[in-house]
């Protein structure tokens, strides 16, 4: 367990390829995900970053290639298996339980991840409130603990999703557009906090994104996608400097 | 079994399922396009037919040509999709549009048992018979055996007729291409100014008269007993499901299975009739979960 | 934490508000609830126990209430998850034919054995039928399930020489826990096998539908990606209430089945499973307490008015249902909780919130 050796790989994709129709939404995605990494997914819209989403997470089976997480071949796996295995995902539009307070989403993912499956405890009773009710503050969610999540405003939705996601102690969170319905105002904070909270919880992150500002000052490294293919990889000061880019995907 | 024993289990079962499609298309075409399962679909098939029934047994009596009762099954049909069908549109379900499934589905279970209860109240429980269509086109003869030509010959043309017209309307008429639109993307279909309001009224009188005419055309073959309209409401279901709900030529190819599997059952081991079509369903929707027809729609997350 | 638990209670009327103001610790005011709660479930038991002294004459009506809200409770657990079943009728027919079969072939059986076979019969029923229905969701849900139901109906029928037809199956007097019991005792025993059975039944759905499991069967109605993305399998969560719904409707089925001494294909038939729909969704699904309150007022409006009533009985439930779902989606415990002003509960039911 020695610092010097090298970041030890956590997801890998290799050859991913799924045409809808006359649409290709991959195209041969080669991508590795590195202990410790941020990575930002840039590109314009419907160049197959949520779809890639999609096939890490076994929503979409690939018609080729493999995702691997930690060694283990996990293409096309159930959704829930995979993320048992440590691979959590944060929405684009927020899954949340509708019916259900912020804090009982909450505690219904806990119960999930410690398996407290004894019919007779109360959801509130289980031990993990309390590490709950700690995230929801940490998101900025605690006002809204106790709302129903049907009626949350967008920008708390989205962070209330990004909360169940932390609840489950991932390896790896995916977030599709973290921040966008959060008032950009708040923006900046809550990525701040939110990207400190994952460093100090060493979990490593992909994020799809569209602001190059939040890019810049997060990402430990980029991926641009250009109709289902990955353009370019690299540190992101290199990247949003690259003309090609800066034409393709900031400028247009 | 005999070749004339598979011939006539065949023959049996394309009639069969010719009655089964005409009540399937119209539960089909509705959900397809509102979105609705009904299930009082199976009472408008019943009333259909006791209507039909009544209409021709007062046309024999009072001395009319018997020929009239072919018309008076059409013209049952049509009153009852007409009025019943347009009635529960315009006073019911355009109430619950916007309401979630599992209430609609409710809904229109309540009308079931309302039309249930209606349907015993009015014509009591003994069985009813109008066979006069049936005796009048008189026997047909294949491979020596004789066959009645209502069932072997006018229930399969009537089908086939009903899926060509069905077809041609949809295809060829601006009232079936706006039923086709809102079937595809009902919100794209109403922001270019299609009126829903009017195409779920048709479509669901349209589909309430297959419902009664399968009943009507059904008369001439069976004793009218109350019970028939549950049976029906789930044996359509089951064909429906089968092919994929929404599935229109493909209802027809699934009431094709599940009427000559059906009938293979009534001559090779009577107890599996009852559970032929059920079987059918289960099995096609354990290796096809959205019918063997029906399109496979990942929600966007 | 206190103060919290202080501040809440004088906003007693409160719930969660539209404009977003304050927040309401509800679990809180659910224990203060569930404090009062408790009492009136304390209360209603024993004044059900007292019921063989007080009103003797009536302790047939109310086993009979008893046992088919047992099966209301199960249309309950599945009405949680948004999920209706027009076959359920099956279950509480499995029930009362187990116990049929079992008392025609060992003379003297105890009744603590039927049901127990009733329990197995309808839970191993239950399992098998819920692996295949709960692949689906909404109407083919509702359908298959009445498909299942209409096939053992017509096999309970057709199958004579095994079930004895439409005439059904006599279930002979049980003994109970060995003691051989005349026919007034035998009612009141039986009264209470009911009573304890039901009373535990509905503590146990009580604490179920509050636990991860039974608050996932609600996250199987409102967001199903969700769940799977938590790493839970919706159908497993929802396959765990469907047997459970299973069962219970397999008790109400053994113990009516026992308070007629008979049990017929009538049990199993779409009408039988419309009426455990009906007297849920009239009961109002928020809330164990309606899945019986709406069972009294049912039966006793069946029993008392059946001379009026008997040819349009359908027709009757079916109206009363449309008007409950347009205008009363919450059933009778929402009118309660509106009458007594407790804040409006998000409810199966209530389809505002669209598709």
């Amino acid at each position: 367990m020695s610092e010097q050796s090298a970041p030890r790989l956590l997801l890998q994709a290799e050859g991913l390829k799924l045409h809808f129709g006359g649409i290709i939404a991959a195209d041969g995605i080669n991508l590795s995900l590195y202990d410790g990494e941020h990575l930002a997914i840039i590109g314009p819209n419907g160049a197959g970053k949520t779809t890639f989403l999609n096939i890490c997470t076994g929503y979409l089976r690939p018609q080729g290639g493999y995702v691997r997480f930690e060694n283990r071949e996990i293409t096309a796996h159930p959704p829930r298996d995979i993320t048992r295995l440590g691979i959590a995902r944060a929405f684009q539009i927020p899954q949340l339980f509708a019916e259900q307070t912020v804090l009982e989403n909450m505690l219904l993912a806990a119960s999930v991840r410690e398996r407290h499956w004894n019919p007779l405890r109360n959801l509130h009773a289980i031990p993990e409130r309390r590490e709950m009710e700690e995230l929801l503050e940490l998101v900025g969610c605690s006002d809204v603990r106790d709302r129903v999540a049907s009626e949350l405003p967008e920008g708390k939705r989205k962070l209330a999703d990004i909360a169940i996601a932390l609840a489950l102690k991932p390896r790896v969170l995916l977030m599709d557009e973290p921040t966008s319905g959060v008032a950009s105002a708040d923006k900046f904070d809550v990525m701040e906090t939110l990207m400190n909270a994952l460093r100090k919880a060493k979990v490593s992150s992909v994020f799809v994104e569209h602001d190059m500002e939040m890019v810049s000052r997060y990402a430990t490294r980029v991926a641009v996608w250009a109709q289902g293919k990955i353009q370019t990889t690299g540190k992101p000061d290199v990247v949003l400097n690259d003309p090609e880019v800066i034409r393709n995907v900031i400028g247009g | 079994m005999t070749l004339n024993f598979a011939v006539l289990a065949l023959l049996d079962g394309i009639a069969y399922a010719s009655l089964l499609f005409l009540v399937a298309v119209g539960l089909t075409l509705i959900f397809g396009v509102l979105g609705i399962l009904n299930i009082a679909h199976g009472s408008l098939y019943a009333i259909g037919a006791y209507v039909a029934a009544t209409l021709g047994q007062w046309l024999v009596a009072n001395g009319y040509n018997p020929w009239l009762t072919f018309p008076a099954l059409f013209a049952g049909a049509t009153i009852v999709g007409i009025v019943l069908g347009g009635l529960l549109e315009r006073l019911l379900l355009q109430r619950i549009y916007a309401k979630d499934e599992i209430l609609q589905l409710l809904v229109t279970f309540a009308v079931f048992m309302i039309l249930e209860n209606l349907q015993r109240m009015i014509w009591g429980v003994q069985p009813y018979f109008m066979s006069t269509p049936l005796n009048l086109l008189g026997n047909v003869s294949f491979f020596g055996i004789n066959y009645t030509a209502y069932q072997v010959l006018f229930l399969p043309a009537a089908a086939i007729v009903v899926l060509f017209a069905l077809r041609h309307f949809l295809r060829h008429t601006s009232m079936g291409a706006q039923i086709l639109a809102v079937t595809e993307d009902r919100e794209a279909a109403t922001s270019i100014g299609i009126n829903a309001t009017r195409v779920y009224f048709m479509t669901f009188v349209i589909g309430a008269c297959f419902a009664a005419l399968g009943g009507a055309l059904a008369t001439p073959t069976t004793s009218l007993v109350t019970g028939m309209g549950a049976n029906m409401i789930v044996l359509s279901f089951a064909v429906a499901a089968t092919a994929g709900l929404g599935q229109i030529e493909g209802a027809a190819i699934s009431a094709l299975m599940i009427g000559i599997a059906r009938a293979f059952a009534v001559y090779l081991s009577p107890e599996l009739e009852v559970i032929m079509p059920y079987l059918i369903m289960v099995l096609v929707l354990l290796i096809k979960p959205n019918g063997l027809f029906g399109k496979v729609t990942a929600r966007k997350i | 934490m206190s103060k919290e638990f202080l501040t809440a209670i004088p906003d007693g009327a409160a719930g969660t508000t539209a404009d977003g103001s304050l927040p309401v610790r509800q679990e809180r005011r659910g224990n203060v609830l569930m404090n009062k709660e408790f009492l009136a479930f304390i209360a209603v038991a024993a004044l059900l126990a007292a019921v063989p002294f007080t009103f003797g004459s009536s302790i047939t009506f109310i086993a009979m209430c008893l046992a088919k809200g047992l099966a209301v409770l199960g249309i309950l657990i599945l009405l949680r998850a948004g999920q209706v079943s027009f076959g359920h009728a099956m279950y509480f027919a499995i029930g009362a034919y187990a116990a049929a079969f079992l008392s025609s072939a060992f003379r003297g059986i105890d009744m603590m054995v039927l049901v127990a076979a009733a329990i197995l019969a309808s839970g191993v029923a239950g399992a098998i039928v819920g692996v295949f229905v709960t692949r689906y969701r909404g109407i083919f849900f509702g359908m298959i399930n009445l498909a299942f139901s209409m096939v053992f109906y017509s096999i309970l029928e057709k199958a004579f020489h095994i079930t004895g037809g439409s005439d059904g199956m006599r279930i002979r007097r049980p003994t109970l826990l060995g003691m051989e019991l005349r026919r007034a005792e035998f009612d009141v025993a039986i009264y209470y096998v009911i009573l304890v059975f039901a009373l535990l039944s509905v503590w146990l759905v009580w604490r179920y539908l509050r636990s991860p499991m039974g608050e996932a069967l609600r996250a199987v109605k409102s967001n199903e990606t969700r769940l799977e993305y938590v790493g839970l399998s919706a159908k497993s969560v929802l396959l765990g209430g469907y047997i459970a719904s299973a069962v219970l409707c397999g008790l109400g089925g053994v113990f009516m089945g026992m308070v007629q001494g008979l049990a017929t294909p009538e049990h199993a038939f779409w009408t039988r499973s419309s009426e455990l729909v009906f007297i849920a969704v009239l009961g109002g699904p928020a809330h164990v307490a309606g899945a019986f309150g709406g069972t009294v007022l049912f039966e006793a409006v069946r029993t008392y008015a059946a001379a009026l009533l008997d040819d349009s009985w359908q027709l009757i439930l079916g109206v009363t249902l449309i008007l409950i779902i347009l205008w009363a989606p919450g059933g009778m415990v929402e009118l309660f909780r509106r009458f007594t002003g407790r804040n409006r509960v998000k409810t199966v039911t209530s389809g505002e919130a669209g598709r």
